[in-house]
């Protein structure tokens, strides 16, 4: 039983093998490989272009890559390809069971309906058509990302930055997704709000048992969630390990510079 | 007669509109592209619906055209106007004797049969248009039957108002697939579109053809606690007293009184021809 248990746990949640993607003669990603098994958080840091934000929306099925696999460990047929599945059921997984968190708020919510309906979405996608049921589930998300419900009819236009990319995360969990993807979740906040943000999303990653994958150039962000951490330079990635054996041995010329590069307060 | 092909269209363009009518019969709700002739009239006044009637007209055909149910309103008249002239059909106001009816914004009171056709006229034929502006993504989302966001904008509804306050327009699932914009007839209509005639609808500027076979399945779409419903003024017609008619609401003075009319002349015309009255229908019949 116990040896049974392991042995699920240890199947992979993601497993990326030699993903590639070029934009035309130049690189985007070249050769990703890596498996992300349930419950971890790994970080992808790395300067502007080193092809983070590439790697990430291929995985995710925003824009096909070139080559490689990308592995998904589904709740009904197990370990399934996602760029060979037909766009229907990448499309039901990317409204299920995964959730995708954008830099901008705006690129991921629906600025002209209210913040219970962006909530709700995801919930009548897969076939919520009880409103009471559907509101009752919007304001307990709100709640959980710390969003007083007497602004559930509110437009996400009123919000705060700092709002809108809770509520933007609350939109994304709320069918309780298995792997989040986030693209620089507290880039364009101020500090305070990033640190409540962070907390928040640690809070929930913990709670929910979440795998994420979490591409950002801020070393604190990495340091504060991501179990493991790849490190990406010119399409390549350089560097992979434990956050904390990446960041404070740094082996590769380039994860130096980096993590000196980093101001000490 | 005029010099003009009967029907206005040359036979190549009804070919093609035929083509997409047949298409969109065949795959009830889906909006069928076709290439949309420029009409002598402005985009807005009816032109795809014109297209259709155009394309549907045989010369043995007796033409009704009405908008907003009335045969005598500037729209209604100009186009009943235009096929006299183009097409020399015999034209009607009474729904029972026509065969192919031309609306805008309604459907008739009086139920449809298997011999009629009913050609609407679509402002914009995307239901998802105002939530996904994207053509190639509400496209993608009809083919996938992705409708959740259909179900958003209820929700707002609800949310905003306490209740569905969409009254025209109210989106429907066809034949358990598609969902389609009825074009802006009011939702107190929605349950006639499971009907006897066929029905045609047509975008000229959007240059989409749709349709609704007779007897195919419609389902307006709501949500299990506030359930669809078909809602009118609550009051009798004025002039013959119907009580399950669709209104129009009709200013009298500067008093503030006002009357409840019938929106379908013909068939408040056929009510009190049979002896019925309302409120104020009785000074008419003594001024005749």
């Amino acid at each position: 039983m116990g040896a049974q248990m392991k042995e699920q746990d240890m199947t992979p949640l993601l497993q990326v093998n030699g993903l590639t993607k070029m934009y035309g003669p130049r690189i985007g990603c070249k050769d990703v490989n890596f498996d992300l098994y349930p419950g971890e958080v790994m970080g992808i840091v790395g300067e502007s272009g080193s092809g983070k934000s590439t790697l990430l929306n291929a995985m995710a099925g925003h824009h096909a890559p070139d080559r490689g696999e990308v592995v998904f460990d589904t709740r009904t047929d197990g370990p399934v390809d996602t760029l060979t599945m037909s766009e229907p059921e990448r499309r039901m997984l990317g409204r299920t069971d995964w959730a995708f968190v954008h830099q901008h708020a705006r690129d991921g919510l629906r600025m002209s309906v209210s913040a219970g309906g962006n909530i709700g979405e995801r919930l009548m996608a897969v076939g919520g058509r009880h409103y009471g049921e559907i509101r009752e589930q919007a304001a307990d998300w709100l709640g959980r990302v710390e969003i007083s419900d007497t602004r559930i009819d509110d437009r996400p236009s009123a919000f705060s930055g700092g709002m809108q990319q809770r509520l933007q995360i609350a939109r994304n969990l709320v069918t309780g997704p298995r792997l989040v993807f986030m693209d620089e979740p507290t880039g364009g906040l101020d500090v305070s709000v990033q640190a409540r943000l962070l907390d928040l999303l640690r809070s929930l990653v913990r709670e929910m048992g979440l795998s994420a994958i979490i591409v950002t150039h801020d070393l604190a962000v990495v340091r504060l969630l991501a179990d493991r951490l790849m490190v990406m330079k010119d399409g390549y990635v350089v560097e992979s390990g434990l956050t904390d054996q990446v960041l404070d041995d740094p082996q590769h010329a380039y994860t130096q510079l980096l993590v000196s590069s980093v101001l000490q307060v | 007669m005029s010099d003009y092909n009967f029907a206005y269209l040359d036979e190549q363009t009804k070919r093609m509109i035929r083509r997409a009518i047949l298409k969109g019969l065949a795959v009830p709700g889906y909006q069928v592209p076709f290439a949309s002739r420029e009409m002598p009239m402005p985009y807005g006044w009816g032109t795809g619906g014109v297209q259709v009637s155009a394309a549907t007209l045989t010369p043995e055909d007796t033409l009704k055209v009405i908008d907003q149910g009335a045969d005598d309103t500037t729209n209604a008249v100009s186009i009943r106007k235009f096929f006299e002239r183009t097409a020399g059909v015999a034209t009607t106001e009474e729904t029972t004797k026509a065969s192919v009816i031309q609306t805008r914004h309604r459907i008739p009171e009086a139920e449809l049969t298997e011999d009629q056709i009913l050609v609407y006229q679509v402002p914009i034929p995307e239901p998802l248009r105002f939530l996904e502006p994207r053509e190639t993504e509400t496209r993608k989302m009809h083919s996938l039957e992705e409708y959740g966001l259909m179900h958003v904008k209820l929700y707002e509804d609800i949310s905003q108002h306490g209740d569905i306050a969409t009254s025209y327009a109210y989106p429907v699932k066809v034949e358990d697939r598609y969902v389609m914009d009825p074009s802006p007839i009011p939702k107190f209509d929605n349950p006639k579109l499971e009907m006897a005639a066929i029905q045609l609808f047509g975008a000229g500027r959007e240059q989409r053809i749709y349709a609704v076979p007779p007897y195919t399945k419609v389902v307006s779409l709501d949500f299990e606690d506030y359930p669809f419903e078909a809602t009118k003024a609550d009051h009798p017609c004025d002039l013959c007293g119907s009580e399950h008619s669709y209104l129009d609401e009709v200013i009298l003075d500067d008093a503030g009184n006002r009357m409840f009319v019938c929106s379908d002349t013909d068939y408040c015309r056929t009510r009190r021809a049979e002896g019925h009255v309302g409120r104020l229908g009785e000074s008419e019949g003594e001024a005749a």
